[in-house]
């Protein structure tokens, strides 16, 4: 029993603890580095979003479009009339919508009050700090109109790209795929 | 050719390092200086100038609440100003969506998505009285608890410790 005992210790000691130690947390330490980075590129530089729904038509698909969205604009105060952002709702903090720019602050927007009945038209001032959001879609869109104009701290991107196509191209011989990807850039 | 290794390997380190911070601080938990006097006897400001604000109260933020944006009556949150995007406010909550409140002479309800905030001292406090109700997602972070420097040393204010977490 005790030379059991003895030999398994033994055993036990032999096993370099130490440099697997080691190891392991420089796997656990790159692997912590690679999310960091990620994250940071994420949140500050770019990333890529899946945008649905009707209310960007004819611009973005119902059924969903792939767009790279920059994160350096909101930041440095760099948007403009015109830039398609994704921004917080404000009347939900956790669903990101994705609208287009009509106005910055202390603009006068004029929009129909109803699109489909009538001509009825109504202005607003953009107040200091905030910005007018639309959808490309004025029938199918929940925007500015309904909630008002949006602080612009809600602002979390610009989309500047939209992939537009993905197509697979089989080569028979080889098995291999021949992706082809053609972007469209939003001035 | 040795110091410009060991300059790279600073490099190097010194990258890693704000990747590490900066991620922590912007998903887990985070340490702030208070400037201004609006939250003034729960957090007093020593001055609004670097690097007299550090000997004022410090504060832990905490970011874990803006994965399901569940705050309660009485949080002390920091968010971004409505009115400009860079300017940084630290108020506590008073009214949450759905609730009434009275401000000047109005009683307004409370939108979806929004909520009031005010300064404990309102003699100095621009808050929802001046500019409304504050769209939840500005709220980037959550006051925890006050550490309080007493030169160099950090000193824990037990009684305010009991009141500020969780009214």
């Amino acid at each position: 029993m005790a030379a059991g005992r003895l030999s398994f210790l033994r055993r036990a000691a032999a096993i370099p603890w130490s440099s697997i130690a080691g190891e392991a947390i420089d796997r656990v330490l790159l692997v912590a580095k690679t999310v960091c980075a990620v994250h940071v590129v994420n949140t500050y530089v770019c990333s890529i979003a899946l945008v649905r729904g009707p209310s960007m038509l004819p611009t973005i698909n119902i059924t969903g479009d792939i767009v790279a969205v920059e994160r350096i604009s909101p930041l440095c105060s760099l948007i403009a009339v015109g830039d398609v952002v994704l921004l917080r709702s404000p009347e939900n903090p956790l669903k990101t919508v994705t609208k287009r720019v009509l106005a910055l602050e202390g603009d006068a927007v004029t929009f129909l009050l109803d699109p489909t009945k009538g001509f009825a038209t109504k202005t607003v001032l953009v107040p200091k700090g905030h910005v007018w959001v639309q959808g490309d879609n004025i029938y199918e869109s929940r925007d500015s109109r309904q909630f008002g104009p949006v602080p612009y701290g809600l602002i979390e991107g610009r989309a500047f790209c939209r992939v537009r196509s993905i197509t697979r191209f089989l080569l028979l011989k080889h098995k291999s795929f021949v992706v082809v990807v053609t972007f469209s850039v939003y001035i | 050719m040795v110091r410009l290794s060991s300059l790279w390997l600073l490099t190097r380190k010194s990258a890693v390092g704000a990747l590490l911070g900066i991620t922590i601080s912007d998903r887990y938990l985070t340490i702030s200086p208070v400037r201004g006097n609006s939250m003034h006897p729960t957090f007093s400001a020593s001055s609004t100038s670097f690097p007299g604000y550090l000997k004022g109260d410090l504060v832990l933020i905490e970011r874990f609440c803006l994965q399901d944006f569940k705050f309660s009556h009485g949080d002390i949150v920091i968010f971004k100003s409505p009115n400009d995007h860079r300017q940084i406010y630290v108020k506590r909550l008073v009214a949450l969506p759905g609730d009434w409140v009275e401000a000047s002479s109005d009683i307004l309800k409370i939108p979806e998505g929004h909520c009031w905030v005010e300064g404990d001292n309102p003699a100095m406090s621009w808050d929802s009285r001046s500019f409304g109700p504050v769209s939840a997602h500005q709220q980037t972070k959550f006051f925890f608890f006050p550490l309080q420097f007493v030169s160099a040393e950090i000193k824990w204010v037990a009684t305010s410790f009991d009141v500020i977490v969780r009214l």
